[in-house]
């Protein structure tokens, strides 16, 4: 299968979802021709409600009617639909845990010639922060269509977080998709590289190359950020004894903090954490930029072989005490 | 005596023990926001006692008549009207602010029946409602949504692009009461941020304006009877009140915005509401 457009998944999900289910109701902010929420306008007219660029009352407003017994899906570009009105979403949506599903697209340094102002890369951050908020971020298309559906059947507060870019499929039509439940895609025994949103189909690429050294790594995808899937992390760490962390998003706040919590908590395994560390994005072709920023296989290759190394550091230093 | 003349001695009767419950409330809770719920009582007192259509018994009637207090830290009035119609024991009002209690300093959804959505984060109640409205015209119900916003919350740029919207998709279904008792925290709304000329403002933004006398009965009703027969555009009433109404020394004293009486004052306050009005 050809690259995908995650967008355009979700964009053909919500028409369908749309065709089905009479309470669901999409609300945009002048950007429903790029997030694709212009294919349930389409079909669905009398649902579809312009809210112009005005994100805070985009929310609000999809508060109102999620109170009043409607599915909501708010969406725009990932910037807006966290930053902006995250006071509106704490207040509003998150606090009074009603059923609004905010779909944020452009997410990530893959974003490309826009620059630094439309990068998202706090996003899952400040929304993984919020009580009662599920935080999902797809690996592919396949998965974001099947995300939506699961989004439109789950109640409460979600965010999804998708790219721009056209992105390598990696799932299949028939896997499934469970909100909270993170898939193995390959095992391993030497290092677990845990991934979310396009950066799971780098971990795919970065475990081939070290295979090719003779390291046997395995490939989480998390594709739940919130509520992260600890028994499947756990079950993994205990085993490849090292974690490295692969995200498009700031080392700060997102998945490698999410796994970060959880290892310290539990298991203290030597954990690397792949992401944009701590600094805004610029303007570039996107592959220019995911080299510029650290987000290549090699990256992770990197990582692998350095928390690998610390693992071995770790352990001698229990068998000398 | 006419009719209508008994059902004003009973509003004033309801009001005048709101007020007595916001006082008690508040002293009791050693915090709250005194002045603006006396302000705003006639207005509550009014939408829950005659205009709107809503049943305690049935607090998700799925027809009933919204009410939004985008101006949260009034919630002292708008609890002590659902305890006296019924919602919950008038007991209860005493645990205000309390751990535990259903009664949060700021109203919060889903805790306490009659609570329509958690506020206390100014200037979102009419995007609220906004939706509120957008919802009740996809389920071709006639129902009616009223928002109450402060004066100095409307300083808030997201309350504008709400008034926009409401105009855009001709929700004549929302009314925006505005009690405009011109004092804020730090002041007079004019000095902190001037908001005038209101009126025209809502004008500008393709409302029907009103403007009454929001301590006066008869005017809010008017105006919530002229607001439903309004088609195709919003209503805002823009209520002009007297912060801290009913108690002489809180009359037009910002320092009530947020301070509850200290014992002296209460026992002063209470004897006055006693009396007057």
């Amino acid at each position: 299968m050809k690259n995908v457009a995650q967008r355009v998944f979700f964009g053909r999900a919500l028409a369908d979802l749309g065709d089905k289910n009479m309470d669901i109701v999409v609300l945009d902010s002048d950007l429903g021709g790029s997030t694709k929420t212009s294919d349930f306008a389409k079909g669905h007219p009398e649902r579809f409600f312009q809210c112009g660029i005005a994100e805070q009352n985009m929310m609000g407003t999809a508060a109102g009617l999620a109170v009043s017994g409607k599915k909501v899906f708010a969406s725009t570009f990932a910037v807006f639909a966290t930053g902006r009105c995250w006071d509106q979403i704490r207040q509003s949506i998150a606090y009074p845990n009603l059923d609004v599903k905010i779909v944020a697209t452009h997410c990530g340094i893959s974003v490309g010639g826009d620059g630094a102002s439309h990068q998202a890369l706090e996003d899952v951050s400040l929304m993984r922060s919020l009580p009662n908020m599920t935080v999902i971020c797809p690996a592919d298309a396949n998965e974001a269509y099947k995300a939506t559906v699961a989004m439109a059947e789950h109640f409460g507060p979600c965010y999804m977080r998708m790219g721009r870019a056209d992105f390598p499929a990696i799932t299949g039509e028939d896997d499934d998709f469970t909100i909270g439940k993170a898939t193995v895609l390959k095992k391993g025994k030497d290092v677990t590289l845990v991934g979310s949103g396009q950066m799971v189909s780098v971990c795919l690429d970065a475990a081939d190359m070290l295979k090719d050294d003779g390291i046997s790594a395995e490939v989480i995808n998390m594709s739940t950020v919130k509520p992260l899937d600890a028994d499947t992390l756990l079950e993994s760490a205990d085993r490849t004894r090292c974690v490295v962390t692969a995200e498009e998003h700031s080392i700060i706040g997102g998945l490698g903090s999410a796994v970060a919590e959880c290892l310290s908590e539990n298991g203290n395994q030597p954990l690397i954490r792949v992401g944009v560390r701590d600094s805004f994005g610029e303007s570039g072709e996107p592959n220019e930029l995911m080299i510029k920023y650290g987000l290549t296989k090699e990256d992770i290759v990197f990582a692998a072989r350095k928390a690998i190394d610390r693992k071995r550091k770790k352990k001698g230093f229990l068998w000398r005490k | 005596m006419s009719n209508e003349e008994v059902e004003f001695d009973f509003l004033k009767e309801r009001a005048r023990t709101i007020r007595r419950h916001v006082i008690d409330m508040t002293c009791a809770a050693g915090s709250g926001h005194p002045g603006g719920s006396l302000s705003a009582t006639e207005i509550i007192c009014t939408l829950y006692f005659k205009v709107m259509k809503h049943d305690p018994k049935a607090p998700q009637w799925k027809q009933r008549d919204r009410f939004v207090l985008s101006k949260g830290h009034v919630a002292p009035a708008l609890y002590a009207a659902l305890a006296e119609s019924g919602y919950f024991p008038v007991d209860e009002l005493k645990t205000l602010r309390e751990l535990g209690s259903r009664l949060q300093g700021h109203p919060s959804y889903g805790k306490l029946p009659g609570i329509e959505m958690s506020t206390g984060s100014l200037g979102q109640g009419i995007s609220i409602a906004n939706g509120m409205a957008l919802a009740a015209k996809l389920d071709s119900s006639d129902h009616r949504i009223y928002c109450l916003c402060g004066d100095g919350e409307l300083q808030s740029g997201q309350n504008w692009e709400a008034a926009m919207l409401a105009a855009h998709y001709k929700l004549d279904n929302v009314t925006v009461f505005v009690d405009r008792n011109r004092l804020q925290t730090m002041g007079d709304t004019e000095e902190v941020m001037s908001l005038e000329p209101l009126a025209d403002k809502w004008s500008a933004f393709g409302w029907n304006v009103i403007e009454i006398d929001g301590h006066d009965f008869a005017a809010i009703i008017k105006a919530c009877e002229d607001a439903k027969r309004c088609r195709g555009r919003p209503t805002v009433v823009i209520a002009n009140t007297v912060k801290g109404r009913g108690v002489s020394f809180m009359e037009n004293n910002a320092d009530f915005h947020g301070k509850c009486c200290n014992p002296e004052q209460k026992e002063k306050a209470m004897c006055e509401l006693e009396e007057c009005l």
